[in-house]
């Protein structure tokens, strides 16, 4: 193939700017490092403040909507991983979820308190990678040093687990493909003693901090209408004055089991935002705790079913498989062909680590479901950008960006 | 004669299906069995038509007019305390009866209760943006348009969000192909290099899964690879890889099993 010279023209693709007089036009990515991905944000400058800022998305836009559409429902799981990839596992039971709910199965209690550790140790990565990449972009180096040194040991559990450090596929709907291994508990026990040491050790490096205290005070205010309105989930409204965490208000799971409060602030600052991140972070330790011993639990009450028993949509166990005839058939047809679930839609809205996650499927009764829409709390985390950012200035936009929490795999889909 | 394949949909189709199989559906409740919808319901029907509202897995339903929409949505975050638009979408109903079924996922945080408000809209036919109301509309509603073309009234940007400005066709519509029509295929050759370079480039290859065993650029011919633009004869001599360069590789020792330690302690 001949080389050809393209013709993108520098700096501006291709795209030309109607601007008045004294305002400047800013660039803010597709590529800046502090954009956690691909956010170009246009940027209207009059001196250093924004006057109007137009966040553009999509650069990292896959169809995953379309994707799912001609996919099984197993198929489509690994697909998941992908949307947050900071907390993979999140993806992977939200989808589970909506369509357990869609063939009303129900999990075994052991699979349950499996996947509750699997949550909570992906909140715990994807707050750790926040607090690091943020500190980070404010200029503090330490901190990322320190808090992906503590990621790095969940993500040895988590590898342990399922064999994948980013995009673990480690739920399956029905249940978990594998009960955990042996030294998970151990490890998880040792990284949760020394956790309070660590988060303290972040916090005196932070919480005091005058450049840190700076650039987070009074900067990005979101009031509780404009998170309500905006949509904003999770921390972000949270920080907002809005005490909502959909593990305590609709529980799923084993989560109207264990006892966990839910940090909230009426401040709606960054400063906010980082002081509900760490609260967390002491929340989800909190519960891991306590799913260890109801793991322990299950294992003396000699609960040992990882998979719901729904021959018509899930396979039977891989003994009855190898052993039984009609197991293997319904096994062959459920890989082959995919499960039918019944006609109906769901949506369910499950708390992952950035805010509300929904899966919306409706089914018409085939093995690909007929439209499933992706609710990812990060597409409205981006979006309230647009108004939030007029009248801060540039330096700010860096630290906005970084408490938003926002992550582009979900963001594009 | 080729069998003929509708084109009103394109995706993924059953290969097989039972001839006698009946879906199962999920079950539906009515409204009057929980009293916090019912009396939601209530007041929505003193104002407005409802078509029909039940209640599936926890979510109330309620069909509404199109028209009804902006009023609705405005009756149930200042009355009914549903405060939060979680999500809003269309779906392409385009094959069955040539409409589309827009959906509003609504969410009170006072009741904890969640409502799904629908209708449906002719191909063709504009929504009313409820951007007014709910400023998380604004980017639904964008989304919307760009994956289904179908526009929202009074809108202030309706523009496309997820893929580029200048891009042709809706890639959630069901006659869609999953792997983009002829457009796409030219998109970011014509985009780059210019439409006078189609011949030299060739179009996209957007089937992922795809392997040309006569490329020779794209590891399609893994351990019998040649030159680049080498022609390809068929008894090419194998030419196995090397995973390991001789001397090492910077930071990576060679691995032997003397000199390694095995970690046998679960418990490290």
């Amino acid at each position: 193939m001949a080389q050809v010279k393209n013709r993108l023209k520098p700096f501006f693709e291709n795209i030309t700017f109607d601007r008045e007089d004294n305002e400047l036009i800013l660039n803010f990515g597709p590529q800046h490092p502090s954009a956690h991905g691909q956010l170009r944000l246009m940027l209207h400058l009059q001196q250093e403040q924004i006057v109007k800022a137009h966040p553009d998305i999509g650069y990292l836009h896959r169809g995953m909507e379309k994707m799912a559409e001609n996919m099984i429902y197993n198929e489509f799981m690994p697909t998941t991983d992908r949307m947050d990839y900071i907390a993979s596992s999140s993806n992977n039971y939200g989808f589970a979820l909506a369509v357990e709910k869609l063939i009303g199965v129900e999990v075994p209690r052991r699979a349950k308190v499996i996947r509750m550790m699997l949550l909570e140790i992906n909140r715990l990565m994807s707050h750790l990678f926040w607090l690091a990449t943020t500190a980070l972009d404010i200029g503090a180096m330490t901190v990322f040093l320190y808090a992906f040194r503590e990621r790095e040991y969940l993500m040895d559990i988590i590898e342990g687990y399922c064999g994948a450090r980013l995009t673990h596929a480690a739920i399956r709907i029905g249940g978990v493909p594998l009960d955990i291994q042996d030294s998970f508990l151990h490890q998880l026990r040792v990284f949760l003693n020394k956790l309070p040491e660590n988060i303290k050790d972040y916090e005196d490096l932070l919480d005091k901090n005058r450049i840190w205290l700076m650039r987070m005070e009074e900067v990005g205010v979101i009031p509780t209408e404009m998170a309500l309105s905006w949509g904003c989930t999770g921390p972000m409204l949270r920080a907002s004055g809005v005490a909502w965490d959909i593990r305590k208000e609709e529980p799923y799971e084993l989560y109207d089991e264990v006892e966990f409060n839910v940090p909230f602030s009426d401040k709606g600052d960054n400063y906010a935002r980082y002081r509900v991140y760490m609260e967390e972070m002491r929340e989800s330790a909190k519960i891991l705790y306590q799913t260890i011993d109801m793991y322990e639990k299950c294992v003396k009450d000699g609960e040992t079913e990882l998979m719901a028993h729904a021959p018509k949509y899930i396979s039977a166990p891989k003994l009855d498989i190898m052993t039984q005839n009609y197991s293997l058939m319904q096994h062959f047809v459920l890989v082959t062909q995919g499960m039918r679930p019944p006609v109906g839609e769901v949506y369910i809205a499950t708390e992952s680590p950035k805010g509300e996650l929904g899966f919306y499927i409706n089914s018409q009764g085939g093995p690909y479901p007929y439209r499933l829409k992706l609710r990812a709390p990060s597409f409205w985390h981006t979006g309230i950008l647009t108004d939030l950012l007029p009248g801060h200035y540039i330096p700010d936009v860096v630290s906005i960006i970084g408490t938003t929490n926002i992550v582009f795999g979900e963001v594009d889909r | 004669m080729r069998a003929y394949t509708p084109k009103k949909d394109v995706q993924a189709k059953a290969y097989y299906t039972d001839r006698y199989y009946v879906a199962p559906q999920v079950p539906k409740s009515e409204v009057e069995s929980d009293a916090v919808f019912a009396a939601d319901l209530a007041a929505i029907k003193a104002k407005f038509e409802v078509k029909e509202a039940y209640i599936q897995v926890e979510q109330m339903v309620v069909y509404i007019n199109a028209h009804d929409i902006y009023g609705v949505l405005e009756l149930m975050r200042d009355k009914l305390t549903y405060t939060q638009l979680s999500e809003m979408s269309a779906i392409d109903w385009l094959a069955k009866d040539d409409t589309f079924e827009i959906f509003y996922q609504m969410l009170s945080m006072t009741k904890r209760k969640r409502i799904r408000i629908k209708y449906f809209i002719e191909n063709g036919q504009a929504v009313d943006s409820v951007e007014k109301l709910f400023r998380s509309a604004d980017w639904s509603e964008r989304e919307m348009f760009d994956m289904f073309g179908i526009e929202a009234n009074n809108h202030p940007f309706m523009k496309r969000i997820l893929m580029p400005y200048d891009w042709q066709g809706y890639p959630l519509l069901k006659t869609y192909p999953l792997q983009g029509d002829e457009f796409a295929a030219w998109y970011e050759v014509d985009k780059i290099y210019g439409k006078e370079a189609r011949e030299a480039i060739g179009p996209e290859i957007r089937d992922t899964a795809r392997v040309d065993r006569y490329d020779s650029d794209r590891f399609a011919r893994l351990g019998f690879e040649v030159p680049k633009g080498t022609e390809i004869t068929g008894d090419e001599p194998r030419n196995p890889q090397e995973y390991q360069e001789e001397g090492g590789v910077f930071l990576i020792k060679k691995y032997t099993k003397e000199s390694s330690t095995i970690v046998d302690d679960p418990q490290r």
